[in-house]
């Protein structure tokens, strides 16, 4: 078994595809560096990241693929909550590679089908952000919304948010990567907290009641009363309201707060 | 804002909420400067979802719920106990931006009932979204229902603040309509719908001339129909639709299962429950009008006025057309792929776009996420076996396919007596 250990960057992945051609060494597995290796493996090819090469296979690929194609492959890339998302990048850039022609939308090729599922299942995470983000107004006037995505989504849901609230400070925060943007009316900048201060800030999913602004705990009692009253009682179907809104969104979600 | 607001909402919210729609389609509009809010287009975005499992886009409320009418359907008539109030102008307007500024709603969906006239009504709606348009520079998506009975100027002046309008037919027969709704007819509720698609046609005539002219009801107009509250059959319904859809200006028709909210009115029907399963088969007919190219003969005729309970209307053409069947996947048309039960608009494209790389076999279709359950008995391709509907008969397929659905058959429309253990 051959295995390619690397630094985990997208750069380092092309950069692996480089070396592979040149060696003609393909590896059956990838492994960041540090992580535990395989139990039988017999070639270790370690691969040391090289813009240079990173941006000769990636010229490469775009004369083999369309712009939809190559920003698919990108977004992909951020499905870090996948495992072994790397292997199936890999893979497929091999396949399309190698092909005479683009094989972007070959789904009867497993590789493809499946990049095809992870660039929906980033995108469907995407659109969760921008759904179920639910800000708490601060007591200095900042719009506050934790969360915490599947897939590393937030640096593309961004754009959305600054367009919509371009008229008020926010910060949206990734609770489980640790870091966050925060929009301060002009630019967007990223900001991360120590463990210690997100967790005197957050009690439960919820800011403190002593950080929040007056009349922030009416607006949110206001969002459960209608959200309470909204629903048909007849029309009861709990298996349908879990479908659309998972159980693993609840934490953030005003209207599901105890 | 205090505790008296949230009492005013939630006696509106719940009057408001037996209207379905709740899109937030239809309209891409970015943000300008010194504004709130934007619209995506496209899909629309659902910011939660109530535990009856329909979505919230918008905020669905009502301005007032006392009414003039005594429609029998009706939560709001004027003959009902049930608490009533209104909202001021500025305490919706106030509801609704900080609910949007917070990420909770995508919009504004306002309805009212009608109080004193329909053009006193109206008034006060525009007035709400006027100040949100041009005061608050609310750029969200705003979807109002226009009041049967308001004037033209009104409707004129609404479509250009609101995104989507719409008028609700509810009952499809002008009989039954007069029956349960005394006061209204047919040519009345049609009378704003004929406004807000005379104001469309007008206005792309004018954007064609002047490109910043001022957009009017961008996303089209939607209406709903109850089902199940008058003796109306699937072909009175369906026929209606489809004849809704030739006009460009309809982009939506909903319908909406009839909850027995005035049990006592001897003119409606005793339901156990609403007609559920009866709504979900319209919507899927109404789908295959919509993106699955059917005629509504197709789905409904004389012959077969009701759409089957038991499966779905698309499987029910199938096999009532075994003639048709089987498509072969590697060569048939994508209008012909769509007309196989278990091949959707996405598998379509999938299986049109990958067997130019090859034939396609059972397994490869499994893995695109054909239902081959159903598939397989319409279908031929290699690694299948020939049962398919021609060899099996179609009531065969139909008893293979319906077994184990129905856990327990229960006639919904009949009432149970509760017995004492």
């Amino acid at each position: 078994m051959t295995v390619f250990c690397y630094d985990k960057t997208f750069e380092g992945l092309l950069t692996c595809v480089f070396d592979a051609y040149l060696h003609k060494l393909f590896p059956d597995t990838l492994v960041g560096e540090g992580e535990p290796l395989p139990l039988f493996h017999d070639e270790l090819y370690t691969c040391a990241t090289d813009t240079q090469k990173a941006d000769r296979v990636w010229k490469a690929l775009g004369k083999k693929l369309s712009n939809d194609a190559m920003r698919e492959l990108t977004i992909a890339w951020m499905a870090d909550g996948y495992p072994k998302v790397d292997e199936l990048l890999f893979r497929f850039i091999r396949k399309a590679v190698d092909a005479p022609k683009s094989i972007e939308v070959n789904f009867a090729d497993q590789d493809v089908l499946a990049l095809s599922r992870v660039y929906k299942q980033v995108s469907y995470e995407r659109m969760r952000l921008v759904q179920f983000a639910r800000f708490q107004k601060t007591a200095d006037d900042i719009y506050f919304a934790p969360f915490e995505p599947q897939h590393n989504i937030l640096p593309m849901a961004i754009e959305h948010f600054k367009d919509r609230f371009a008229g008020q400070k926010w910060i949206i925060y990734d609770v489980r990567r640790g870091y966050g943007y925060y929009y301060d009316l002009h630019t967007v900048e990223e900001i991360t907290f120590t463990a210690e201060e997100s967790e005197a800030i957050l009690k439960k999913g919820f800011l403190a009641d002593n950080l929040l602004a007056e009349d922030e705990l009416l607006f949110q009692k206001m969002w459960q009363t209608y959200f309470k009253s909204i629903a048909i009682k007849e029309r009861r179907n709990p298996r349908k309201h879990r479908q659309d809104m998972p159980v693993r969104y609840w934490k953030y979600l005003t209207e599901k707060r105890k | 804002m205090n505790a008296q607001t949230i009492e005013k909402l939630k006696i509106l919210a719940e009057s408001a909420k037996y209207d379905v729609s709740c899109s937030s389609s239809g309209t891409v509009r970015n943000n300008k400067k010194g504004g709130l809010g934007n619209t995506v287009g496209g899909m629309g975005i659902c910011h939660s979802f109530a535990e009856d499992g329909r979505c919230i886009s918008l905020l669905k409320i009502m301005l007032t719920n006392m009414c003039i009418y005594d429609c029998a359907y009706c939560v709001n008539r004027r003959s009902n106990d049930v608490p009533r109030a209104t909202f001021a102008v500025s305490e919706l307007v106030d509801i609704t931006m900080e609910f949007y500024r917070r990420n909770y709603i995508e919009g504004l969906f306002l309805s009212s009932a009608v109080v004193r006239n329909p053009d006193y009504t109206m008034e006060r709606m525009v007035a709400v979204i006027r100040n949100l348009r041009v005061e608050q520079r609310f750029n969200g998506y705003i979807h109002m229902k226009s009041i049967p009975g308001a004037s033209r100027q009104l409707v004129q002046e609404a479509g250009l603040y609101a995104d989507r309008m719409s008028v609700n037919i509810e009952i499809p027969n002008d009989n039954n309509l007069k029956m349960l709704a005394p006061e209204k007819n047919l040519a009345s509720i049609y009378q704003p719908m004929k406004f807000i698609h005379q104001g469309v046609l007008e206005n792309q005539e004018e954007r064609q001339k002047y490109r910043h002219a001022p957009r009017f009801v961008p996303a089209g107009q939607s209406t709903q129909m109850i089902v199940g509250a008058t003796s109306d059959s699937d072909k009175a319904i369906l026929n209606l639709s489809s004849a809704l859809y030739r006009r460009p200006s309809i982009r939506r028709v909903y319908y909406s299962g009839y909850v027995p909210v005035n049990t006592y009115d001897t003119r409606l029907p005793m339901l156990k429950q609403p007609p559920l399963v009866r709504e979900n088969r319209l919507y899927q007919a109404d789908w295959l009008m919509r993106f699955y190219n059917f005629r509504v003969n197709e789905i409904v005729n004389d012959t077969y006025p009701d759409l089957d309970l038991d499966v779905d209307p698309k499987l029910s053409w199938a096999l009532r057309h075994p003639e048709a069947f089987p498509v072969d996947i590697n060569s048939a048309d994508y209008e012909m792929l769509l007309r196989v039960p278990g091949i959707g608009v996405k598998s379509a494209t999938l299986i049109v776009a990958s067997r130019r790389y090859g034939h396609l076999g059972a397994f490869q279709l499994k893995k695109m996420g054909i239902v081959m359950k159903k598939a397989q008995y319409f279908i031929s391709c290699r690694e299948l076996p020939v049962h398919t509907i021609n060899e099996l008969k179609p009531e065969r397929v139909k008893a293979i396919l319906t077994v184990g659905s129905g856990k327990k058959k229960i006639d919904e429309n009949q009432l149970e007596i509760p017995f004492e253990k």
